[in-house]
């Protein structure tokens, strides 16, 4: 029974993983389809890698990275002791007590050190469990957590609490000793049988429905060391599955009238067995996804590795994201996720809308937009990717997302922003995209403002958020646009920039502000502040133009396009 | 005076020279800094997508150092005219300031407005004053030319930055001769790199960038001395497109300081 429930766990699990792994070269951010050219470069690459020098590498990283986990500690001693706990301990529990019998030659469960070693690394998890949902539970207005979190850590603790308390009612189980008597003791007399009882009672643990006689115990004692000590190390060994089963003493006669042992036992091995065969679909998945994730990323040269490999190896990083938390902990920009109210600014948060991406699900125009907001919003400081305990190049991540989203005809005005300065550094390597994506938002912004034939009419008065009245004092001198180096450039800068500062600092003193929106001027403008600095008057020019050019931006961020809804890539 | 060294999001990422090149000489010359836990963004490139945000984000730097009972010390232009430029609306209209508060109280924060902002150039030429540096030179810079450029975030808005005259500043030139160097008082001097406009508007950020170069090499200058990684990055990285091949070498002012103590080997 239990041997064809594991074996079909077993394969559930591996066609789950193949599953997995093949979406590892069939998706992508951008949504081509070269799979089979994708499976074949990556398995060849990753068969160069492993005989070549390179193995040294992979050794040290799986040894360092993988193991010891090196960078969850330079993140976090708190986080890497959790971790290695959880880790550590589980491992344990699986080579000495789940493969027990296939790892060591005469395992049995009862007998020591088992007894001690199952405890102890059970306790070593429940204790790096505990640190867990403490510093999940903990006020950390940052870490956010999600389903899966709590699916892994309620599993985990299910699996290790049935464990401790199936052990804790199998020592107070008569049932179960009996069964034991039966199928290995040799009494010569009822005294005989009687006398081990009395021992078990008073020494092992057991909970008898009879009075033991006290008298006996010397005699047990002897019994048990002849017959059953080699298999029974005293259960104390077991040292929290113990003292678990002395709260039970008053339900054992219950525990055995329902069988409760056998029960257990099936719900502890069952929710193994089924964390086992759904493992490739949760956050289990890291223990596969994070070696690899580690290993490819310390081989990767940027320079020399192939760009579709670079695809494959984004997806095994998004598999590879554990949800810790660390990289928004280490966000330039985290703080302005509160007052934009968009949660995919924070890294963390975006790796589970990029995960929906790649699989082609549906989402709407809106949700679409506050992803590429998330990614957008963006410093590029390399700190999400350089704090990653799981090795995840990040920031390439956001980079090749933004890049995505924009191919499929989405746009985010921060584009116009100084956050555009380095995808302007990698212009090249972007080639004719670069370019469009960029008169493609510009294009928006002036058409949705485009000046109408007669300016006066077009706009409604409305009050300046910030710098309020300060233009009022501006009598049009046009010292502003005579220092402007920009509009230096031009011969005949008004066909090129639309409106000049002096024009644009008249018009907001007439209120009429929305009217400069579409001012190619604002767009221009360097922010160098030569105009204010030059003004007569005092009036904050270069404050009031990147004022202008950010009310623009945000009513064009404001304006929603007809919400559609794309399916996939 | 204790600072808190304020790093940016560029240096670190792209510039870390700058990052060794600042901590070297800051060391040299006995400044009491500390990097702080929790910077982030200044909250500059935000300033044209929603001022709120930006001013948070200013703040909450502005309020860790407050904490830490430092000031900030910037290598950057932009970081430093736009914490300075937070610091003053915030100091100056108490409602904005609670405005801002309420999102640093989930951290625990309250800005106050005791900090101090100041740009690496105010470090040097002010506080610790040119006598100070010029004593630790060992090895003078003799026969080398070098252009000047400040950086705009540095010389304007005069009445926030105030650092140095903003239509004929000589702090840079001064300190380039401090260390033996020859400082060119170059015509684009106080123009902006382009950099602001660089991956929104290319044509103009890259005219910029070309007539800096070409107005240094006019004047015959070998290196082109900055203080900021915007400037740096802009008018380093694009060289090779503007004029076939690198022309001139940029150089930040910490490594010019650096090789006159003999600090490092010469450039």
């Amino acid at each position: 029974m239990l041997g064809s429930v594991g074996l079909l766990a077993f394969l559930v699990f591996l066609g789950g993983l193949v599953f997995k792994v093949s979406s590892w070269f069939r998706c992508s951010l951008r949504g081509e389809r070269e799979g089979f050219k994708r499976f074949v470069l990556g398995f060849s690459s990753l068969g160069k890698a492993l005989f070549s020098s390179k193995i040294g590498i992979i050794l040290k990283v799986l040894l360092l990275d993988g193991i010891l986990q090196r960078r969850t500690l330079k993140e976090s001693l708190y986080r890497w002791l959790m971790h290695i706990l959880i880790y550590w301990g589980f491992a344990l529990l699986i080579v000495t007590h789940a493969l027990g019998k296939l790892v060591f030659e005469d395992y049995v469960s009862t007998a020591f050190p088992h007894a001690l070693l199952r405890d102890l690394f059970g306790s070593m998890v429940l204790v790096g469990l505990g640190m867990a949902i403490w510093r999940r539970l903990r006020k950390a207005p940052t870490l956010r957590t999600s389903r899966m979190d709590l699916y892994a850590i309620v599993v985990v603790l299910v699996i290790v609490f049935s464990g401790f308390l199936l052990k804790g009612a199998k020592i107070i189980s008569y049932n179960n000793y009996s069964r034991m008597v039966d199928e290995y003791a040799s009494f010569g007399s009822e005294e005989e049988a009687k006398a081990l009882e009395a021992y078990w009672v008073k020494r092992m643990g057991l909970v008898s429905p009879e009075k033991v006689e006290e008298a006996l115990i010397a005699k047990g004692e002897e019994i048990h060391q002849s017959q059953c000590a080699f298999c029974h190390a005293n259960p104390r060994w077991a040292f929290l599955s113990y003292g678990l089963s002395r709260t039970f003493v008053p339900l054992a006669s219950g525990f055995d009238r329902l069988n409760f042992t056998a029960k257990l036992w099936w719900v502890h091995v069952l929710i193994c067995l089924i964390a086992l065969a759904i493992l490739p679909f949760t956050k289990f998945l890291h223990l596969i996804s994070v070696p690899l994730s580690l290993v490819i990323n310390a081989l990767w040269d940027p320079k020399r590795s192939r760009p579709l490999n670079l695809k494959t190896k984004q997806m095994i990083e998004l598999d590879a994201c554990v949800h810790c938390g660390t990289c928004t902990l280490k966000c330039a920009v985290l703080d302005a996720e509160k007052p934009l109210g968009n949660i995919r600014i924070l890294p963390s948060e975006k790796i589970e809308p990029l995960k929906r991406l790649v699989s082609r699900r549906k989402f709407s125009q809106t949700e679409l937009q506050e992803i590429l907001q998330g990614v957008y919003l963006c410093t590029n400081c390399l700190r999400c990717t350089v704090s990653c305990p799981s090795g995840i190049n990040l920031q390439e991540l956001w980079f090749e997302a933004r890049e995505a989203l924009f191919e499929r005809g989405l746009l985010e005005p921060a584009l116009l922003s100084p956050l555009s300065f380095y995808r302007g550094l990698r212009a090249e390597e972007l080639g004719e995209r670069y370019e469009k994506t960029i008169l493609e938002i510009k294009e928006k912004l002036l058409r949705r403002f485009e000046p109408k034939d007669n300016v006066l009419q077009m706009p409604e008065e409305k009050e300046f958020e910030f710098y309020e009245g300060t233009f009022s004092g501006c009598f049009a001198c046009q010292t502003c646009t005579n220092v402007c180096p920009v509009v230096f450039q031009y011969e005949r800068p008004e066909e090129v920039l639309g409106f000049l500062p002096h024009q644009i600092m008249r018009l907001c003193a007439m209120g009429l502000k929305e009217a400069v929106y579409g001012s190619e001027m604002l767009l221009s403008c360097l922010t160098c502040y030569k105009c204010q600095e030059a003004c007569p008057q005092g009036v904050v020019v270069t404050d009031i133009l990147m004022g202008l050019k950010m009310e623009a931006l945000k009513a064009l961020k404001e304006e929603r396009d007809e919400i559609r809804s794309i399916s996939g890539v | 005076m204790r600072y808190a060294l304020f790093l940016g999001c560029n240096i670190p990422a792209r510039l870390p020279e700058y990052e060794t090149s600042a901590k070297f000489l800051l060391k040299e010359l006995g400044v009491d800094f500390e990097e702080i836990e929790g910077f982030g963004c200044c909250g500059y490139p935000f300033k044209v997508i929603d001022l709120t945000t930006s001013l948070v984000l200013s703040a909450k730097n502005l309020t860790l150092a407050e904490r830490e009972n430092r000031h900030i010390l910037s290598l950057c232009q932009c970081c430093y005219g736009t914490l300075k430029k937070a610091k003053k609306m915030l100091d100056e209209d108490p409602s904005l300031r609670n405005q801002i508060n309420e999102f640093l109280k989930a951290d625990g924060l309250n800005y106050r407005g005791t900090v101090e902002v100041k740009h690496l150039l105010h470090v040097l030429y002010k506080d610790l004053g040119p006598e100070m540096i010029r004593e630790k030179v060992s090895n003078p810079l003799s026969d080398i030319k070098v252009a000047t450029h400040y950086g705009c975030h540095s010389l304007r808005p005069s009445s926030i930055v105030e650092l140095d005259d903003p239509s004929d500043p000589r702090l840079l030139e001064e300190l380039i001769n401090i260390t033996g160097a020859q400082s060119l008082l170059v015509n684009k001097r106080l123009e902006c790199c382009g950099a602001p406009l660089l991956g929104t508007n290319d044509e103009v950020a890259l005219n910029f960038t070309r007539e800096k170069i070409a107005d240094a090499l006019k004047n015959e200058a070998e290196y082109l001395c900055v203080a900021c990684p915007y400037c740096k990055l802009q008018l380093e990285n694009f060289q090779e497109r503007l004029f076939g091949k690198k022309v001139l070498s940029t150089i930040l002012i910490t490594n010019l300081i650096n090789m006159a103590f003999g600090l490092q080997k010469a450039h």
